[in-house]
Formats: C-alpha cells, structure tokens, sequence
C-alpha cells in the first residue's frame, strides 16, 4: 500500500514525461481496439449480407468441375431434369420451397431501348427462396409456368436501361430475340450475391425458358430452402443421395451435380474478413509493443536519473525489493493508467467510425481483455529489468552519483 | 556497559584492476552513547570508508563491528537496511532531498519504510514535530528549491531524526554551505547531541568545524593516526553572535 502511494508520487513529479509514456500505451491499446471492432464490424456486415440474401438455401447445379474426368463448368451439363426436382420436392424432408432453374442470354428489345442480359427461367417460389420481393406489378403464377406463357418480371438494373429506374414496366411489351413477352413487374433491387449481380436478369417461367428459348427438356439448377436452418446440412445430404440414386451413380463414381449451401459461402466470406481482423489485430499489437518499449526506454531513464534518491531511500532504510518494487508499480501504473485511457480512446474510435463514416465497428469484448491485459503485462514485462536494476544498485555508488 | 560503536580490526579491501587497495587496515574505535565524534583526513585517508560501514551501507572484509552490542558486520542486504532505518539517520553534503517534493514529504520519507506500518497521519505529525526540532514547522509545504541552502540542510537533519535514531552520521555536512550557514547547522547537531543524548559521527576535513566535536580522530593511509578530546570545544551559538562573523 505504502508503495503505491511512494510510486504514485514519483510519477505526479514529472507529469509531463508520464503522460508521454503512457501516450505509447493509449494509442497501441486504443488501435487494436478500433482496428479489432472494424474488423468485427466488416465481419458481421459480411454475414448479414449473406443471410439477407436468403438464409437455408441450397443450390444444386448440374455436372461437376470434374464430371467423368473432363471438366465442366457448372450447370453445363444435361444431368438435372424436371423430374429430379420433383422427386426432391417429394421425398426429401425438410424441402420448404424448391425452384428448378434453366438460363440462357439474350437481347431484350422495348421500344427503342435494347439490352444484352440474362434470361433465368425459374418457378413461382424463388422470391421466397431468395426473400426477394416484386416491387412493382406481380410475379408469374403456377398457371404461367403450367402453360410455359411468355412473361417476364424485370430486374431493377435491366428495368432501368430499358424504362428508366423508378418507370414500373408492367403491361409493357418487350421482345426476346424476335419472341413478344409480356411484363409482369420489376424486382426489388437486391445487388450481388452468390457471385452474379442479382439485378442484372430477367426472371421468365422455366418451361418457358425451356420450350420457347431452347427447345430442351433438362435444367441447369435446382434452388431449394430449407424448413429451418438447422435442416439445411441435412436436406443437401439427403438431396444429394436421392440424386446419386436417381442418376444411376455406383459406389466411388463422382456426382454429376453440385450442392452447395449458403453457410458454406458464408464461412468462406467469414474466413476471409476474419484473416483481416487479425491482421489489423496484429499491426495494432505492434504498436502495443512499441508502446511497452517505451515505457522501459522511460523507466531506464528514470533509474539512471533517479540513481541518487535511490541510494538516498537505501540508505534511510529501503531494501532491495522495496526500491524492485516502486519501480515496478510505476511500470504497471503507467501502463495500466494508459492502458485504460486507450480502451476510453479505442470506444470513442469505434463509436466515431460507425457513428460519423458508417463504417461498421463492433468493440469485441475479446479485443477489450486482450488489450488490457497485454497492457498490464507489458508494465511487469518491460518495468521488471529497470527495476530490477534499480533494485541491484549499490547504496554507496548510489549517493555519490553524479 | 556497551558502547554504541565497537569496531575491532577492521579490514577494507577494493579491487581495482590488478591492485588490492586497503582502504582500513586494522581500525579498533569505541565510540561511547552520546559522543560527538570528528573524523577528519585527507581524500583517500579511509575516513569515508570508514562512515560507510558505521553507516552499515557496507560490509568490512575483516574484523567485526558491534552497534549497540549487536554484530552487525556479517549481516544480510535487508537485515542493514532495517538497522539504518531504525537506528541510523544520514546528512549528506548533497542535502540528497527529493526534488518537487515538499519538506514534510521529504521528512516523513524513511517512515515509509520497515516493517512497523504508521498511520498517514502519526507520520504527519511527527514530521512536523521534526520539522519543529529544526525551526522549519513553517516551511513544511516548501519545495527544495524554494528553501536556501541551510534550509534544505536543516529538513535533511529533520528527517535523519524521524526515527528517533541513536547515531547520526554526517558526511560534510557543510561542505556546501557558507561560515554562517554551517554554524547553524553545528549548532543543530550540538544541540541534538546535548538535549537528546544522539550520538554524532562527523565527517570533515575542516579542522574548525571538527572542533565542534568533543572527540576528533584523524586518518590517513587505512589507519587512525590520532584520537583525542577537543580540549578548547567550540560552540555554534556563541561564536553565532560573535559581531566579527556578522560581517564575514
């Protein structure tokens, strides 16, 4: 107790130089807080990103990367037909919603405005897969996919070369290739996902798609969600062992499909931001260490400068472990002192950044104890030689110092 | 009876490089309780190296001292520093204060050491009695640098008294002082000496303020070369109002 306040003293002596010193300690802490929370803060967006596209869904494509050791692309094979998906919309548990897909490019022609983009042919239920709303007129019935009509629903990127970006389209006609269709309704804008700009297509019924464009009778793609999230492993194993059992697949022959989920995706996104965040961590944590080297550089000095009172309290009556450990708690209270004041700086930080540049920033408790606690550390780590060499000197040479 | 300082064959050796310097070569001294011994030499006579194991800063290489009866020669680093703080009190040349510190911090400072905890404020309080001892009580909340040279003198005496010591070792203690300023401060230490019975080591080479003392031994080469009781002891105080000095 006595010690604190011996060292709390020595430290009021020269303000100036312990506020410098403990200025290292502020902004190493203070930087990996807010480096951490923007991390934490990219992260979480990332994810709510994902699950915003259209948490539970599963997506099989047709072929393989390496379909009978040629590589294929995905969905450019004819493996996936109608009926799989119906048998996945019959026997698989689980299955809430499912959307056979079949794409294709083409030019859209209204009026005088043309436009190159994607024609995806899908079923009724994809807004709900995808939680993806119309934002003006309606979507396609089951009556329009049953007759393989020739409408569309406009995505909000090609509603907007072909009639403007707040027009709503429907009743309008255009022309696919030399093919009149009539539009339904725009979509609500939905910008990447899954690696495609969502916006940029024309969403038209499958059949359509299939006896109108093509003339096939295959599909690309299977889109499916799942009841819950929790069911979404189990649902893209049982579709992938239906299939396998539908295309006639032996032991040891590879698929000629691909399953993916979303959290798989999401876990890829998630890995990438979290190697950022410790990357930030890691270039903060190095100025944490700056921070504790100065704080030894100020201690040594000190014990150099402080050598005559050191002799002093040693001859009045100090031992050795009293001198070790004034030293010692000036080390840690300065450390520590900084060590809050940069945990003050790095909330302020993390709460400027989201406040006033929108940045996301989540203070992680983690990053919070991991700072301090290194704060702390760095006071016994980096204050133990100087006091220690305090500690060591002799009372004699001590006083005669110059 | 015991004495205060007991010192038989005292032996100091350094090494410095290739040569063994002796710096004691076989000292034998009785000091008795309240005596105010002088120990005068030149540089390199043995006399600080001398004030340095009385002082228990430091060990002998040989020989065996006593202080109040105990056998204090082969003690431990910690077992000394609790002999110096609870028997001993140091006035330097340097006056050795903290600086920015004020003079009732600086007195109560070896109080924050030992084993015996005291309250904040008993320390207080007989901080400021020492600071009375002196006649500082009003200059408790002072600074080092706002006090003149005696002054800082006189809180270094205050606080080799907070504890209640029985020897004071002096080491020049007016060494950085002027004739007048010096004269208060031995009339200090004849005073302490007089009144509460402390024994004084003085260390000088300054043959007037050695005849302050009653006892003057002198050094030169390790060895005492002579012991003897100041016959014609002068007195601070008087000599204080001598007119002659008013001008000097």
């Amino acid at each position: 107790m006595m010690t604190f306040r011996i060292a709390f003293k020595a430290l009021g002596r020269n303000k100036l130089r312990t506020g410098l010193t403990m200025l290292g300690m502020i902004i190493g802490v203070a930087a990996v807080i807010s480096l951490v929370a923007l991390g934490n803060g990219a992260q979480s967006a990332i994810e709510a990103q994902i699950k915003g596209a259209g948490t539970n869904m599963i997506t099989v494509n047709a072929g393989n990367f390496t379909s009978g050791g040629v590589r294929q692309g995905a969905g450019a094979s004819n493996s996936l037909s109608v009926e799989d998906a119906a048998g996945i919309r019959r026997e698989v548990p689980g299955v809430q919603y499912l959307a056979p897909g079949v794409s294709t490019r083409g030019q859209v022609i209204a009026g005088n405005q043309n436009w190159s983009t994607r024609i995806q042919g899908t079923d009724v239920d994809l807004p709900a897969i995808r939680a993806w709303s119309v934002r003006a007129g309606s979507f396609f019935t089951e009556q329009d996919v049953r007759s393989a009509a020739k409408v569309a629903v406009l995505g909000s990127t090609v509603n907007e070369q072909l009639f403007g970006a707040s027009a709503d389209p429907s009743g309008q006609l255009i022309r696919i290739g030399k093919q009149p269709f009539r539009v339904l309704g725009v979509m609500a804008s939905k910008g990447q996902g899954m690696g495609e700009d969502m916006d940029d297509q024309i969403l038209v019924p499958y059949t359509t798609v299939q006896k109108k464009l093509l003339g096939i009778v295959h599909i690309n793609t299977i889109t499916i969600s799942a009841a819950s999230a929790d069911d979404t492993r189990a649902v893209a194993d049982a579709t992938a062992a239906l299939l396998r059992g539908r295309h006639g697949l032996g032991p040891g022959q590879d698929d000629d499909f691909m399953i993916r989920t979303l959290d798989e995706i999401a876990d890829v996104r998630t890995q990438a931001t979290g190697t950022m965040t410790t990357l930030l961590a890691g270039i903060a944590g190095v100025s944490l260490i700056v921070g504790g080297i100065g704080i030894m550089n100020i201690m040594l000095v000190s014990v150099t400068e402080r050598t005559r009172e050191i002799g002093l309290r040693m001859a009045i009556g100090a031992k050795g472990r009293d001198v070790r450990l004034q030293f010692l708690v000036e080390a840690i209270t300065l450390s520590l002192i900084g060590g809050g004041a940069g945990m003050a700086l790095g909330f302020a930080l993390a709460e400027g950044m989201s406040r006033w540049l929108s940045w996301p920033a989540e203070v992680s408790v983690n990053a919070v104890m991991m700072a301090f606690g290194f704060a702390a550390g760095t006071g016994v780590f980096f204050g133990f030689y100087p006091a220690q060499k305090a500690a060591r000197l002799n009372p004699i040479e001590a006083l005669r110092f110059e | 009876m015991t004495h205060a300082i007991s010192i038989r064959n005292l032996v100091k050796t350094y090494q410095l490089g290739d040569n063994v310097v002796r710096a004691l070569a076989g000292v034998s001294l009785d000091v008795e309780a309240g005596e105010f011994l002088a120990v005068t030499g030149p540089s390199g006579s043995g006399k600080s190296t001398l004030m340095h194991i009385l002082g228990c800063l430091d060990r002998p290489t040989a020989g065996t001292y006593l202080l109040d009866g105990r056998d204090v020669s082969t003690m431990s680093n910690d077992e000394l520093a609790t002999v110096r703080q609870e028997k001993l009190g140091f006035v330097f040349q340097g006056f050795n204060l903290l600086s920015r510190t004020s003079a009732l911090d600086n007195v109560e400072l070896p109080l924050l050491y030992g084993s015996n905890a005291i309250g904040s404020a008993e320390r207080r309080r007989r901080a400021l009695e020492a600071l009375k001892a002196v006649g500082l009580e009003e200059r408790a909340g002072h600074h080092p640098n706002q006090l003149s040279g005696g002054q800082q003198q006189r809180v270094a005496i205050a606080r080799a008294l907070i504890n209640n010591p029985s020897i004071v070792l002096a080491d020049e203690p007016t060494g950085n002082l002027d004739t007048r300023t010096s004269l208060e401060v031995m009339d200090l230490l004849q005073e302490l000496n007089r009144t509460r019975r402390i024994t004084v080591l003085l260390i000088t080479h300054e043959l007037d303020i050695a005849e302050h003392a009653t006892r003057i031994i002198s050094f030169r080469d390790g060895l005492i070369r002579s012991d003897r009781p100041v016959i014609d002891r002068r007195f601070a105080r008087q000599e204080m109002a001598e007119p002659d000095l008013a001008v000097a």
